[in-house]
C-alpha cells in the first residue's frame, strides 16, 4: 500500500476475495484460483483465496482497493457515505481471466474498455 | 558513517507514532534504516528513496500516455482549471499538513470550491452521528494509563494501526493498570476471526450489518431488561455476561471503525454506540473514541472546522460555507455530475471511490498531487509529485484523538521537487492574478 500501488504487491494483496474454505468446496474451485465476482453495481475478476481470518461461511471479503470498488454499492443514502459493505454478490471460476493491476483496471473501467 | 534521528512522528495512520527512529547517510541524503515503526510506517520512509519515483509533473496525451512538463506548467494549468470552472470540487487533504491544508481553503474561497477529505468515505458518518448526540471521548494517554475494558468494534488494529495495541490499548503498563494486558479485558465485535479477535477475552462474531441491533441489546442488558434468544446471532447469555463484565471496570473505551460507519445503518450505528458510552457512565467511566485512518484526517477535520465551522463535504460555491452530507459530499455531487473539475490532493480516490465516481472524475479537468504513482494519478489529465509529508518535510498533524503533533524532516526532497505547500501557495498566487484579486 505505502510501497506502490502500480507494483504487483498491491495487486496480490488487495486483488483478491477471502472465501471460507466451505464456500470454496461449494464453488468447486482451489485455493488461488481466479473467480470472477459479480453485484448489482459491477463486475471483477479476482483470486480467490481461503479466509485468513476466518472460519466466516457465506462471507467472503475483498479488501479496500480498486477491486472491491468495482463492485461495491454507490449509493449514500444521502449520508455521503456510500454502503461499501454488506453487498449480496455471486461468485463464478474464472480460471483464464487475469487479474488486472490496480492501473490497468481503473484506466479500462473509465475508457469503458471493460 | 550514519546519522540517526530521533523522535520522528509516522506520517501513516492516526496513531501518529511518535518515538521512531530513522538512521540517515552522513550526507544526510538517503534513509538508510528506520527503528520503532510498523511495516508500513517503515514501507513509507522507503518508499520515498525509491528509483523509480516520479520527480516532475506529467500532463496526460490525447492517447492516454503521459508527458513530463514543467512545475510551471502545472501550476498555470491548475490555476486555469480553478479560474475556469464553476464548482470545482478539492478533495483529500488527509496525507498532508494542516499548514498546506489552510493554503489549499484559500484557493477554496477564491474558486468557490467544495472542499471535502478522507472522511467522506471514512469517518464522515461518525461526524455526522457526533454532531446528533455529542462524544465522551479522551486522549490515547488516558486510555493507556487508565482503561481496563477495551472494545474494538468493527476495526482491526493489528492489520490498520498495528502499533496502537501496544502504544496505547492493550499492552503498555499503565498508571492505574501497571500489569499491562493483565489488568484490561478486551472484547473485539466483528463478523470475522481477525486477528484482533484472536487477542480477545471475548469475540463476538456478529452477523454482518447487525451492529445496531448488537449495540441496542448492550444498552438493554446493562440496565438488566429482558433481550430475546438471540441478537445479530450472539446468544442472550453472552450479551449479559459482556454487559457485567463492563460494568466492573473501572475505565472503559470503545474504538470503532469502517466496520460500522460503512455498513447500512452508517450513522445511526454511531449513534447508538456513543449512548451506550453515555449509559455505561451511569455505572462507570466511559469513552469512545473513533479509529481513524490517515495520519492527518482529523487535522482536515480541525482546520475546516475552525475556518468554516463544518469538519467535511464543506460548500463555498455560494461565497460563504454551506454543509449538506448527501448533497454536497464527494461521492453524491461526482454520480449527479454537478462538478466540473476535480482536485486531489494527499487521496486516491481512484482506489478508495465506487467505480461509478471514479469514472466521473476521469471524464473532468483534473489534477491529481501525490508523491506516489496511484489509480488516481493515471487517470487524472495532471500529476503533481511532491516531497512526502513528514519524511522529506515537517508539518503539523492530528492524531486520532486530536492531539496536535509536529511531523519532522528527515532528508529533503529530490532536488527540484515542491511541497504541497510551496505548490499550493503557486497555485493560488496565480489564481488571484487570473481572478484579479489579491
Amino acid at each position: 500500500m505505502e510501497g506502490g500501488k502500480e507494483k504487483d504487491a498491491y495487486t496480490k494483496a488487495c486483488g483478491i476475495i477471502e472465501m471460507d474454505s466451505s464456500d470454496l468446496k461449494k464453488l468447486g474451485a482451489w485455493r488461488n484460483t481466479n473467480v470472477r465476482v459479480t453485484s448489482k453495481h459491477g463486475s471483477v475478476v479476482v483470486k480467490a483465496v481461503e479466509a485468513t481470518q476466518g472460519p466466516h461461511p457465506g462471507l467472503a471479503y475483498i479488501p479496500m482497493g480498486p477491486w472491491a470498488n468495482s463492485v461495491t454499492d454507490p449509493n449514500t443514502y444521502s449520508t455521503g457515505m456510500p454502503t461499501f459493505k454488506g453487498v449480496p454478490i455471486e461468485v463464478e471460476i474464472a480460471m483464464n481471466e487475469k487479474v488486472l493491476s490496480s492501473v490497468e483496471l481503473v484506466q479500462k473501467k473509465c475508457r469503458g474498455e471493460i | 558513517m550514519t546519522k540517526t534521528v530521533t523522535d520522528v512522528v509516522c506520517p501513516f495512520c492516526g496513531t501518529l507514532c511518535d518515538d521512531l527512529e530513522v538512521e540517515v547517510s552522513d550526507d544526510g541524503k538517503t534513509i538508510v534504516d528506520v527503528y520503532n515503526a510498523c511495516a508500513i510506517g517503515a514501507e513509507k520512509f522507503m518508499h520515498a528513496q525509491s528509483k523509480d519515483r516520479v520527480k516532475r509533473p506529467r500532463m496526460q496525451q490525447p492517447d492516454g500516455s503521459y508527458k513530463e512538463v514543467t512545475y510551471d506548467e502545472a501550476v498555470e494549468y491548475t490555476a486555469q482549471m480553478f479560474a475556469k470552472a464553476r464548482k470545482p470540487l478539492m478533495y483529500g487533504w488527509s496525507s498532508t499538513s494542516c499548514e498546506a491544508q489552510s493554503v489549499g481553503h484559500e484557493i477554496a474561497e477564491k474558486a468557490g470550491a467544495i472542499v471535502d477529505n478522507t472522511a467522506t468515505v471514512c469517518h464522515g458518518t461518525t461526524l455526522i452521528a457526533v454532531q446528533d448526540v455529542g462524544i465522551p471521548s479522551c486522549t490515547l494517554g488516558e486510555i493507556k494509563n487508565r482503561a481496563d475494558r477495551i472494545i474494538f468494534w468493527g476495526c482491526n488494529p493489528t492489520h490498520a494501526h498495528p502499533r496502537h495495541q501496544s502504544r496505547y490499548s492493550i499492552f503498555p503498563r499503565g498508571f492505574f493498570v501497571n500489569k499491562g494486558h493483565k489488568n484490561r479485558k478486551v472484547i473485539v465485535v466483528d463478523p470475522r476471526v481477525t486477528d484482533t479477535a484472536k487477542m480477545a477475552d471475548i469475540h463476538f462474531q456478529i452477523e454482518q450489518g447487525r451492529d445496531y441491533e448488537l449495540l441496542s441489546a448492550l444498552r438493554v442488558a446493562v440496565r438488566n431488561e429482558p433481550l430475546p434468544d438471540t441478537v445479530a446471532g450472539i446468544p442472550k447469555e453472552k450479551i449479559y455476561e459482556a454487559a457485567e463484565l463492563l460494568k466492573s471496570g473501572r475505565f472503559g473505551i470503545i474504538f470503532f471503525g469502517m466496520g460500522v460507519t460503512q455498513t447500512l445503518s452508517k450513522n445511526h450505528n454511531i449513534d447508538e454506540a456513543i449512548m451506550l458510552t453515555k449509559d455505561m457512565n451511569e455505572f462507570t467511566k466511559f469513552s469512545i473514541m473513533a479509529m481513524r485512518g490517515h495520519y492527518n484526517v482529523t487535522g482536515s477535520g480541525q482546520v475546516l472546522g475552525w475556518q468554516f465551522g463544518y469538519p467535511y463535504c464543506v460548500d463555498l460555491s455560494r461565497g460563504f460555507a454551506r454543509y449538506n452530507p448527501g448533497e454536497t459530499t464527494s461521492n453524491d455531487l461526482l454520480r449527479r455530475g454537478e462538478v466540473d473539475a476535480v482536485f486531489v490532493l494527499g487521496s486516491d480516490p481512484g482506489a478508495h471511490f465506487p467505480i461509478s465516481s471514479v469514472k466521473k472524475i476521469s471524464q473532468l479537468p483534473s489534477v491529481c498531487v501525490d508523491p506516489h504513482i496511484t489509480p488516481t494519478s493515471e487517470i487524472s489529465k495532471l500529476h503533481v509529485p511532491v516531497a512526502f509529508v513528514g519524511v522529506e518535510v515537517g508539518g503539523n498533524c492530528y492524531r486520532m484523538d486530536n492531539v496536535p503533533i509536529d511531523a519532522r524532516k528527515v532528508v529533503d526532497p529530490p532536488e527540484g521537487v515542491l511541497t504541497d505547500t510551496e505548490f499550493l501557495t503557486r497555485v493560488n498566487k496565480r489564481l488571484g492574478e487570473l481572478m484579479g484579486v489579491a
